[in-house]
């Protein structure tokens, strides 16, 4: 197996009667876009929650960057480049949206958080606002998140989660919630951003459309484990597949 | 032997005297979410209706029959259910469901400042004593020490409430449709159930529970303002402990207050003030919701 | 709208208050003297709230703080008060660095009643302890200035211009601290403490933070609480003061800082004309009070003067 920017072995998650992860290995090699399908319950989520943190696998080990980081805390993990967007977009609704990328810049600033420092001084507005901008979000920059769209959070969410180094970037569901004359903007927006900081992308799909257009591998889940791991022509077409995940020939 | 046999004697009783003040607590929280610090009012308000219902009762006669203020001690915390329930439940509560815990906590926290000096305007600040129906069930001899009747009344009151409780809960149809509101008010509201009067009911049980521990208290001391505001905080502990919303709970927490206070009455005096909240803290650092806290699903 | 340093609004801030000194009766002067050291330990409970979590036990703090300024005096005969006041200070940011990190787990009912709880244990340890007075408490005498040890109106004075010191100086560090990285890190974590993790921040750390300033805020009111008054007793540390506390934060909201000491001092007039004309009707007028703020002005006072739109505590 050549050796990945993120390299999963062996990995097993059960809870209680239920079996969330069995054997799950998986190489991802650097700058690769790998998407993740599956019905609901296969272990799709769990494997991104293992990866950034928020589980700890029972046994199996996930090497990044040459160290194991399974059951490491997610800010630890996000700290060495591996962040992630959530399936719904996990955003402070208090904050105005430049705020929300304020608090992403404040935290994974040059050093450490200031007691002292404004928060939205000029530098820091400057660095949220190019985010924004990247990200066609930046004319709702005073708008307070329930006033926004589902397309325009999901935006939001996925570009706080690019503050910082990313290396690794798994994005849960993207265009879930998302109307459907949105789903390819918003999913060319995003793959573009991340294609240009060279940033390796791990997504979560339901929609095979989007999976088709935008992944170079596929790995299908079902019932905790890996069934399938290849381009997306291979998978989509897989007698398996076809039968627990997809429901139809592509 | 016999300072243990003490200890667990005295440490009963008080469980006892806590489970009935608690319980009231935690099916409050369990069912509306609220953790009602007026529930310190409500019981020195059962305390005062008491006192004053007993001692109408002995003074138009009772004295022909004097168990008669029992049942008299009881219609008083059945009044205080019936006229504060629905006027804090419905006249204030129910504009704050579903909102923030803590907001709510606020809430009932205002509640008890008002009731605090309504009782004053009402009853006065003087003190009132009703001794009689806590000398009626004589003495108890364990040992060398002498205990009074009445106490061990008490256990028997918190033990029937508790089957009492428990029972309702577990075994009948209505406590089974309240079992799903604290489960879930909004499922239980979209299969019919009728979860503002489950929440009305919930709350004038715990009021009645409440104002029980408060009448069933009055014959034992001089009840005086301000008899709420270390009652509730004991109650909280308790809760704590045991889980909000934990009826079991809540007799298991009792059950651990009243051993520890009553040992550190015999062994440790200094920490009799505060052992209460030691152990709340104790409990808390290894079971971060306290006993019996209910397991919470995935949130991402 | 200008923007004013944060020192033009402390210098202004200094001069309205210290007018006081000139201004008001004796009476007036040990109020408000009153009210702005307790608006110090609402400070501390403010900027918790802005995390996201509510104190119901800054009492201990105040309590500490008072004692450990009485117990300095009585028996170490240290009556200069900036000592007195580093003293507590330095005793209850000991005390805050023990309990901010086991507290920093603990979030909604379960913080406030924890931090109840411990304010509780201090009342229970401090009434029965008889050599310290127990539940009568301990006196404190007049405290000195730099060797200056003045008496009648002067002492008045200069105790009034030393709180009055002490919170424009507080309040405009807290309000840096408030607008800083840290202080929007903080309002993040009151919103989304799963996303501020995920960002790669440590939540626990917020929140010890916070919870040690409370701590630092509320010992140096205690301090000058109990020099106003000449006297503390357990009850700094009892459940109901620390209620009162967490009154006049609801009052102020957690929007603008100078709100928190406009709340302290209405509550003490309130409650100083409730307890002349209508004894009885305190937590009544206080219970009624705190009702309407909850559904009329859920940001609290602070809403009327800040543009941001805040919601439930």
């Amino acid at each position: 197996m050549s050796s990945g920017v993120l390299e999963v072995r062996d990995v097993q998650k059960t809870f209680g009667a239920v079996t969330a992860a069995k054997d799950i290995s998986v190489s991802v090699p650097q700058g690769s876009i790998y998407s993740l399908i599956g019905t609901n319950g296969a272990g799709k989520t769990t494997f991104v929650n293992m990866v950034t943190g928020y589980i700890k696998p029972d046994a199996g080990t996930i090497n990044f960057g040459g160290r194991n980081i399974a059951g490491l805390p997610p800010r630890q993990i996000t700290r060495l480049g591996i962040h992630r967007s959530f399936q719904i977009a996990q955003l402070c609704n208090e904050l105005t949206v430049e705020e929300n990328m304020l608090v992403a810049g404040a935290i994974h600033g040059q050093t450490r958080p200031s007691f002292l420092r404004r928060s939205d001084d000029a530098q820091a507005r400057d660095r949220a606002m190019a985010t924004l901008e990247r990200f066609n979000i930046a004319e709702h920059r005073n708008r307070l998140i329930p006033e926004l769209s589902g397309g325009v959070k999901k935006l939001l969410d996925i570009a706080m989660a690019m503050a910082g180094e990313t290396q690794i970037m798994l994005l849960d569901e993207p265009t879930s919630g998302v109307a459907a004359d949105e789903k390819f903007p918003i999913m060319d927006l995003v793959i573009n951003a991340l294609r240009d900081e060279g940033v390796t992308v791990i997504f979560v799909e339901h929609d095979m459309d989007i999976v088709n257009r935008y992944s170079e591998r596929v790995l299908a889940f079902y019932d905790g484990q890996i069934i399938a791991d290849d381009t997306p022509d291979v998978v989509l077409s897989d007698a398996e597949v076809q039968r627990y995940v997809t429901g139809a020939p592509a | 032997m016999d300072l243990v046999a003490t200890i667990l004697v005295d440490g009963l009783i008080y469980a006892g005297w806590l489970f009935i003040v608690s319980v009231g607590l935690t099916l409050v929280f369990g069912v509306l979410n609220i953790l009602n610090i007026a529930h310190g009012s409500l019981y020195a308000i059962g305390a005062y209706a008491s006192a004053s219902l007993v001692g109408a009762y002995f003074a138009a006669g009772g004295d022909a029959f004097p168990y008669g203020s029992y049942i008299a001690m009881i219609l008083a915390a059945v009044l205080v259910a019936v006229v504060l329930g629905p006027l804090l439940e419905r006249g204030l509560l129910r504009y704050f469901y579903g909102r923030d815990e803590v907001l709510n906590v606020l809430v009932t926290y205002a509640v008890f400042l008002i009731l605090e000096d309504v009782m004053k305007l009402i009853w006065g600040v003087n003190p009132y004593f009703v001794y009689e129906p806590y000398t009626l069930l004589g003495t108890v001899e364990m040992g060398s020490l002498f205990y009074v009747g009445y106490d061990f009344a008490v256990i028997a009151a918190a033990i029937i409430v508790g089957l009492a409780v428990w029972l309702t809960l577990n075994r009948t149809q209505t406590g089974k449709v309240v079992l799903a509101v604290i489960h879930d008010a909004e499922i239980s509201q979209t299969m019919g159930v009728n979860v503002k009067r489950i929440y009305l009911g919930a709350f004038m049980a715990g009021a009645f529970l409440a104002a029980l521990g408060g009448a069933l208290t009055a014959p034992m001391i001089s009840v005086t303002p301000g008899l709420g505001v270390n009652v509730v905080i004991v109650a909280f502990a308790v809760v704590i402990i045991g889980g909000l919303g934990s009826v079991p709970g809540a007799a298991i927490g009792a059950l651990m207050v009243g051993i520890s206070r009553a040992a550190s009455v015999h062994l440790l005096p200094e920490a009799e003030l505060f052992i209460i909240y030691f152990v709340m803290a104790i409990v808390l650092v290894f079971r971060p919701e306290g006993l019996f806290a209910k397991t919470q699903a995935r949130k991402i | 709208m200008m923007r004013f340093s944060i020192f033009t609004y402390a210098a202004i801030g200094f001069v309205v208050l210290a007018a006081g000194a000139i201004v008001l009766p004796d009476w007036a002067m040990f109020l408000f003297a009153m009210a702005l050291a307790k608006g110090l330990v609402c400070l501390g409970i403010v900027g918790m709230m802005r995390g996201g979590v509510v104190s119901f036990g800054q009492g201990l703090y105040y309590c500490l703080g008072a004692y450990t300024a009485t117990l300095a005096a009585n028996f170490l005969g240290v009556s200069d008060i900036f000592l007195l006041t580093l003293l507590s200070a330095a005793v209850c940011l000991v005390v805050g660095m023990i309990f901010g990190p086991l507290l920093s787990s603990y979030r909604g009912i379960f913080f406030a009643m924890l931090s109840l709880a411990l304010s509780m244990v201090l009342y229970g340890s401090l009434s029965k302890m008889s050599f310290i007075g127990g539940t009568d408490g301990l006196n404190i005498g007049a405290p000195t200035f730099l060797g200056w040890a003045p008496e009648g109106r002067p002492l008045q004075t200069a105790l009034y211009l030393y709180v009055v010191t002490i919170v424009v100086i507080s309040g405009a560090l807290m309000r840096v601290y408030f607008d800083s990285e840290q202080g929007l890190i903080t309002l993040a974590t009151r919103d989304n403490e799963l996303r501020v993790e995920y960002l790669g921040a440590s939540v626990r750390n917020i929140m010890a933070f916070n919870y040690v300033f409370g701590a630092l805020l509320g010992g140096i009111g205690g301090t000058i609480a109990v020099l106003a008054l000449g006297h503390v007793d357990p009850e700094f540390a009892f459940w109901t003061t620390s209620g009162e506390f967490v009154f006049v934060a609801i009052l102020a909201g957690y929007l603008s800082v100078p709100s928190v000491f406009v709340a302290a001092i209405i509550l003490e007039l309130v409650r100083s004309f409730s307890n002349l004309y209508f004894p009885n009707t305190w937590q009544l007028a206080l219970g009624i009070f705190l009702l309407i703020v909850i559904v009329a002005l859920p940001s609290g006072l602070g809403s009327l003067v800040s543009r941001r739109k805040g919601q439930d505590t």
